[in-house]
């Protein structure tokens, strides 16, 4: 009898072992595993996806570039779909973390602009389709900051505001905010000004209110902060909920970034993904996500079709005056990529 | 003993206000017409529907209920069936399995997360060299949450084993019961109310937890916990408190469905004023208690 | 009844899924990225001395106000009537039964600059209660969350403290305080230690309230941890390292804890 027991014992335990196994098995037909930024699709044209093609999607978010490494290095998931930013997509690149796109299946990428194509973090554009693009600036509450004090990141230091900032919970943004301000490249490998960033950021905490990415939304649309630092296009989107806010691009200059499509090595479902890709840029989807979230598009089509008002706004369209201002974040050498690991768990754990 | 004053009794009013202030106040605002977690703008049921129309919250509801009951129903059977086991290991092969048992218990949440995600991505890697695939995911969030179930049926089940009479099913073997035929009727019912218990902390446990799930689950499966946890981080949405205010509905719901059950069922083992879960939670709350002074 | 064999596959799966991955957690602590033995992770841990230093200090001032909220609390319940009991437990249990994440949440929702609570205050016309963001809030977060586990244990004992043990010490002539202080609080010091373990192991290891409540700019170990795994700092030898270290150190505090409080209770009891 006891053996029976622990015969069926064990039996349980199995089931519960295959049943695991089986399941990681069943992802091979009709999916799509979506890994996009928080707030930064229009929901319904997942549904509109699935209607279409009959692929399901399965669409989960992360919070920053740093994240959806950490998830798709720890082995922790399997995406068909990930749309980082440009100088994560270098690094994925240089680590072969990236599969080829055959573009036989995205007609659509035809419609990006030539601006876009080609670009550095991706020179011979092999891995990557633009999802959109934006400038990084200051938000700030009308009617809580004065005039005077706009125009540049110093903003953020400002001790008459103390308890009011919030500054962005990301390394590379953060530090990179600190190196523009003190006049430096975004793309310094020079580790001293690194540190001196790092630093700039210590002597900041005792006037900040928290480190936010997303919860952002509540703290700037509820009037519970007064300044931070985000994208043109959430700005466009907090705008619609608090008319107070007010944007601007600081002095120093700023960061223009883009996102873009790429399919993670191994993906289960690469097919599948490229005709997600390719639905994501034709035109009236492109314009559909384009009026929900803001950003800017990369789509030609989707630009004309556009509210004349907000294809010709000129943070959202910079022409070249404001280009000039900007500069991207390039791939970084894997010691300097270290540092910033380290030297941000640093900035955060400071007392 | 004294009753209590009405001193006391304010007491016990103001930690109860404290507890269930902020609940309500949640419950009420998910009916307000307007974002704001400060100004009432009138009422509506918009958050409610919202709710319903967000995919992220169903698929997860659905793994949640999923994962739970597979993990409590297998924790469960192979919980009662190593507790029997271990009843019946001598000297100090007993003390290290159920110290090694308690370690899920003791070690913080983050701890036991963290380990079976290095566990599972370690295999991972390992296996990759072999061309298998194998990922975090649902089989990985399964075997977490057997993992971390078991101890508490263990735990739960341990006492009653003590309480028995070992004579009972020689007694019944006597009688002509075959083993087999002896355990079902005789032993399995004396240890039912340990089981009950276990297999509610089991699936409490299960359906509340986030932080092991968070390391083991991997991108593509959410539980509830995990989408509650990116919502929480993103805007302050009154949607989220449509969830709250239907998540305290439920529970409330399943209490006062336990507490009836006990008042007609179980009564027999049970004093009056509680349920098996009230049971169970408070024998948990004790296990520190119970396991030591027993191997000692 | 001798079934020892049913514990061997239970005691296989905690081999594979208890043992193997603590002992991961110690080989990733002390190795690199490329696979080399180290001990740097440990060299660079006095940087974090101030984290472990806001952990441990929260989640002891968490414990305390939990004692100091929760014994009394325990103490008055368990004088009730069985029935009012029974109630009061459940109610008491209705909210560890809601996801921990929403009842945090809650407390973002009740203290933000223009939320609930200041838009309140202000109403009244009294100063805005500037909490969020701050170990203050941290700490009634963890308060929040954790109490239940206090008052329960503590409940539990004292509720099955014979009262012919009580009477006897009164017809020795005992006063209520001699009472409480000489048997009632002996007798319920078991409980107490075990709501310690329940509120300071949780609270010392949590990230998401001090992430929710605290503004990302009061960083726990549970922080520290989250970020090397899964955060914004990608590092899980240095993540295994933080983790091996907090899990010593609580590991032996609750154990000098427990036996400290065993001597006292015999002692006491003596």
């Amino acid at each position: 009898m006891k053996k029976t027991l622990a015969i069926a014992v064990s039996a349980a335990m199995l089931t519960g072992l295959l049943s695991a196994c089986g399941g990681s098995g069943t992802a091979s037909n009709g999916e799509v595993n979506v890994y996009n930024w928080g707030e930064y699709i229009d929901e319904s044209v997942l549904d509109d996806f699935e209607a279409q093609t009959g692929i399901k999607v399965n669409y989960q978010y992360y919070d920053s570039n740093e994240t959806m490494y950490a998830m798709l290095s720890g082995g922790g998931a399997e995406y068909d779909v990930i749309i980082p930013s440009d100088y994560m997509i270098a690094r994925l690149i240089s680590e072969d973390m990236l599969e080829p796109l055959n573009f036989d299946n995205i007609p659509n990428f035809s419609d990006i602009d030539p601006e876009l194509k080609n670009p550095e973090y991706d020179p011979e554009n092999l891995y990557s389709v633009p999802y959109m693009w934006g400038l990084m600036g200051v938000i700030y509450n009308t009617a809580m900051v004065d005039e005077a004090d706009l125009g540049s990141w110093d903003l953020l230091w400002n001790e008459k505001y103390a308890g009011d900032i919030v500054m962005i919970d990301n390394s590379r943004d953060a530090i990179g905010i600190a190196l523009k301000s003190l006049g430096y490249s975004y793309n310094t490998t020079d580790e001293t000004q690194i540190v001196e960033a790092v630093d700039l950021l210590i002597q900041q905490r005792p006037i900040l209110q928290g480190y936010v990415m997303d919860e952002i939304f509540g703290k700037l649309e509820g009037g519970n902060a007064a300044i931070g630092t985000y994208y043109y296009g959430d700005y466009l989107t907090m705008l619609e909920s608090n008319p107070d806010l007010g944007f601007y691009l600081p002095e120093e200059g700023t960061n223009i970034y883009v996102d873009a499509m790429c399919i993670p090595k191994g993906a289960a479902n690469k097919e599948n993904a490229e005709a997600f890709i390719n639905f994501m840029c034709s035109t009236e989807v492109g314009l559909k996500n384009c009026e929900a979230i803001w950003y800017s598009t990369p789509l030609l089509s989707v630009r004309e079709e556009l509210d004349p008002e907000v294809s010709s706004d000129p943070y959202a369209y910079p022409g070249a005056e404001i280009l000039a201002q900007c500069e991207s974040y390039a791939g970084l050498p894997q010691n300097i990529l270290d540092l910033y690991d380290s030297e941000w768990t640093r900035l955060k754990s400071a007392t | 003993m004294k009753k209590n004053g009405p001193i006391s009794r304010i007491y016990i009013f103001l930690i109860f206000l404290f507890l269930y202030a902020p609940i309500f106040v949640l419950i009420a605002f998910s009916f307000n017409d307007s974002r704001s977690n400060a100004v009432w703008g009138g009422f509506t049921l918009d958050w409610y529907l919202e709710l319903f129309q967000n995919r992220s919250v169903l698929e997860a509801l659905q793994t949640t209920l999923l994962v739970s009951v597979l993990a409590t129903a297998i924790a469960t059977v192979a919980g009662t069936a190593s507790a029997i086991g271990f009843y019946n290991l001598r000297g100090r092969a007993r003390t290290v399995c159920l110290s090694v048992n308690n370690i899920p218990l003791t070690n913080a949440d983050i701890i036991t997360g963290v380990s079976m995600m290095l566990l599972f991505v370690f295999t991972g890697q390992v296996l990759a060299q072999w061309g298998i695939d194998f990922s975090l995911g649902f089989p990985t969030l399964l075997i977490a949450h057997i993992t971390f179930d078991i101890p508490y049926v263990i735990l739960s089940v341990m006492p009653k084993l003590r309480q028995l009479d070992p004579h009972l099913a020689e007694a019944a073997q006597d009688l002509g019961a075959t083993g087999l035929y002896a355990f079902f009727k005789v032993v399995l019912p004396e240890l039912m109310p340990g089981i009950v218990s276990g297999m509610l902390i089991a699936f409490t446990m299960s359906i509340d937890d986030f932080l092991i799930s968070y390391f083991t689950a991997g991108g593509q499966t959410s539980t509830l916990s995990m989408v509650v946890y990116s919502m929480v981080r993103r805007r302050v949405s009154p949607e989220i408190n449509a969830l709250s205010t239907l998540m305290f509905l439920a529970v409330l719901l399943l209490l006062i469905l336990i507490n009836l059950r006990q008042s007609g069922g179980l009564r027999r083992s049970r004093r009056a004023g509680r349920g098996p879960a009230a049971e169970g939670i408070l024998s948990l709350a004790n296990e520190d208690l119970d396991v030591p002074a027993q191997d000692r | 009844m001798k079934h020892k064999s049913l514990a061997i596959p239970y005691v296989g799966w905690m081999a594979l899924f208890v043992v193997a991955p603590l002992i991961l957690v110690v080989v990733y602590a002390f190795t690199t990225r490329e696979g080399g033995f180290t001990l740097d992770n440990f060299s660079n841990m006095v940087q974090y001395a101030g984290v472990f230093g806001r952990s441990f200090l929260l989640a002891f001032l968490a414990t305390l106000v939990c004692i100091l909220l929760g014994y009394p609390l325990a103490l008055l319940l368990a004088r009730e009537q069985s029935r009012l009991r029974g109630m009061a437990m459940l109610l008491i249990m209705l909210p560890m039964w809601m996801n921990f994440l929403l009842r945090t949440y809650s407390w973002v929702f009740l203290l933000e600059r223009n939320g609930f609570f200041n838009t309140l205050l202000e109403t009244v016309g009294l100063p805005k209660l500037d909490i969020i963001g701050t170990p203050a809030a941290v700490v009634l977060g963890m308060v929040y969350n954790f109490l239940p586990f206090m008052v329960l244990p503590i409940f539990s004992v004292i509720e099955k403290i014979d009262p012919r043990v009580i009477e006897a010490a009164q017809d020795l002539g005992a006063n209520s305080a001699q009472v409480f202080r000489r048997v009632i609080f002996p007798l319920s010091l078991p409980g107490v230690l075990s709501g310690v373990t329940m509120v300071f192991i949780p609270s010392v290891s949590t990230f998401v309230i001090s992430r929710l409540l605290g503004g990302g700019m009061n960083l726990l170990l549970g922080d520290l941890i989250e970020m090397q795994f899964l955060g914004s700092a990608y590092n899980p030898h240095l993540g295994s390292a933080i983790s091996l270290v907090m899990m010593v150190i609580v590991l032996v505090s609750m154990g000098l804890m427990n036996r400290f409080g065993e001597g006292e209770g015999e002692a006491v009891l003596l």
